[in-house]
């Protein structure tokens, strides 16, 4: 797994590619919680994430979590099928804002 | 996890096998339990093992979950052959297999989160919010969202059931295999307990490895049934195809007729002067 972290407008996009599993996630919850402790409102592109595991989706409901108690917004966008259904799983679909695209999203 | 191959780089045939066994001989001490078992499972199907008791259904699972060593044969799990596996690649294989065992047993002394946290807190160095929030995903999975500060004593027979489901997927493992999971539970809760089989699978795209006595659990869940007969491989097909058979044993089976047993007399002679080998522990 990689990622990046751009400047989008008045938000910070954290785009991921590859895995986001076991032993990837935890490199992804440092940059979701870093990216939040940027200030601003945070999208999470998942476009190039070809499949994200619950320890992912745990990282993202975290992160979500630590953004709103900061007042900020975090959103998902282009979230895959597979992903989709993960979230749906865990009810998670109604938790986050999940866009088609970044941008949409920024 | 992502820089093991996947079975479907190493496997060509449609449909893409998960589990490939071909001519498995097991024993316990001098006694054959399973006599050359060949089947496959399939990717994402549920797959029920039934047959009668002692016919080597809870052995041939644990054969599958890569727990036993075996006699002869060979076997393919997620794409590897399992005698070619070391030690640490043994125990990565592992981590992708799902179990919920025939009793299906909590830790009395630990809260059921932790129960379903405990194969997190064993194999992975996950952050403990991260484990947190999978373990309450996975309840939510299971209907016992906000359970998770419950003693198992405080819970049914049927939500401990379905607390060791939740632990048996809280890794997300590949294959989800299952021992009698429905046994002793009330039908409305048996019922229950194969929808969220169902939905594991549809939602999920895990493949499940079911062994249950139970022909309307069977009948409901599989995709395909294998039915073993003393520790040999009696009928492997679709729940039509078994209710088409005219197999004496497999009408017996469907039936429910209790079977002779068939031991004959110089076998049951020499078991009771112990000629015949008796089984002793590994
Ligand atoms: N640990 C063991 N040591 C020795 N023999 C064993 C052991 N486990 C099972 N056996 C024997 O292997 C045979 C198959 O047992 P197994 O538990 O696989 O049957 P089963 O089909 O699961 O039966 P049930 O429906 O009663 O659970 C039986 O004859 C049993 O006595
Ligand atoms: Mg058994």
């Amino acid at each position: 797994m990689k990622h990046e972290v751009k400047e989008a407008g008045a938000s910070v996009v954290v785009a991921f590619e590859g895995d986001i599993d076991l032993q990837t996630s935890p490199a992804a919850r440092e940059a979701l919680l870093e990216a939040v402790g940027m200030g601003k409102p945070v999208v999470v592109d998942l476009a190039a994430v070809s499949y994200i595991d619950s320890s992912g989706v745990a990282s993202l409901v975290e992160a979500l979590q630590t953004a709103k108690k900061g007042g900020q917004d975090l959103t998902l966008a282009a979230v895959s099928d597979g992903a989709m259904r993960v979230l749906k799983l865990a009810r998670l679909d109604a938790v986050f804002t999940i866009h088609d695209s970044v941008d949409d999203a920024v | 996890m992502s820089e093991t191959p996947e079975p479907q780089e190493t496997e060509t045939s449609a449909p893409r096998n998960v589990i490939e066994v071909r001519d498995l001989v097991t024993h316990y001490g001098d006694r054959m339990i399973l006599k050359g078992i060949s089947m496959d499972v399939h990717a994402d199907e549920i797959m029920v093992i039934m047959g009668g008791s002692g016919s080597g259904k809870s052995t041939l699972l644990r054969h599958l979950m890569a727990l036993e060593h075996h006699t002869s044969g060979t076997m393919r799990i997620l794409g590897q052959d399992i005698d070619e596996l070391n030690n640490v690649e043994l125990v990565d294989l592992r981590q992708k297999l799902g179990v919920a065992f025939q009793g299906g047993a909590l830790f009395s002394s630990m809260t059921v989160g932790e129960n379903v946290m405990l194969p997190l807190f064993e194999h992975t160095k996950l952050d403990r919010k991260t484990m947190e929030i999978m373990t309450r995903m996975k309840l939510q999975v299971v209907e016992l969202g906000g359970f998770e500060n419950l003693m198992p004593s405080e819970l049914s027979g049927g939500m401990i059931k379905r607390a060791a489901f939740a632990r048996a997927i809280v890794m997300d493992p590949k294959i989800l295999f299952c021992d009698e999971p429905s046994a002793g539970l009330d039908p409305v809760v048996a019922s229950q307990l194969d929808d969220l089989i169902l939905l594991l699978r549809d939602a999920l795209g895990m493949t499940v490895v079911v062994v249950t006595h139970e022909l309307d659990s069977a009948f409901k869940i599989a995709d395909r049934i294998t039915v073993l007969d003393r520790g040999e491989i009696l009928f492997i097909g679709t729940p039509d195809e078994l209710r088409a058979s005219d197999n004496q044993r497999i009408q017996n089976l469907l039936n429910r007729v209790a079977e002779d047993d068939t031991m004959d007399a110089e076998t049951y002679l020499n078991r009771l002067t112990g000629d015949e080998p008796a089984y002793r522990p590994l």
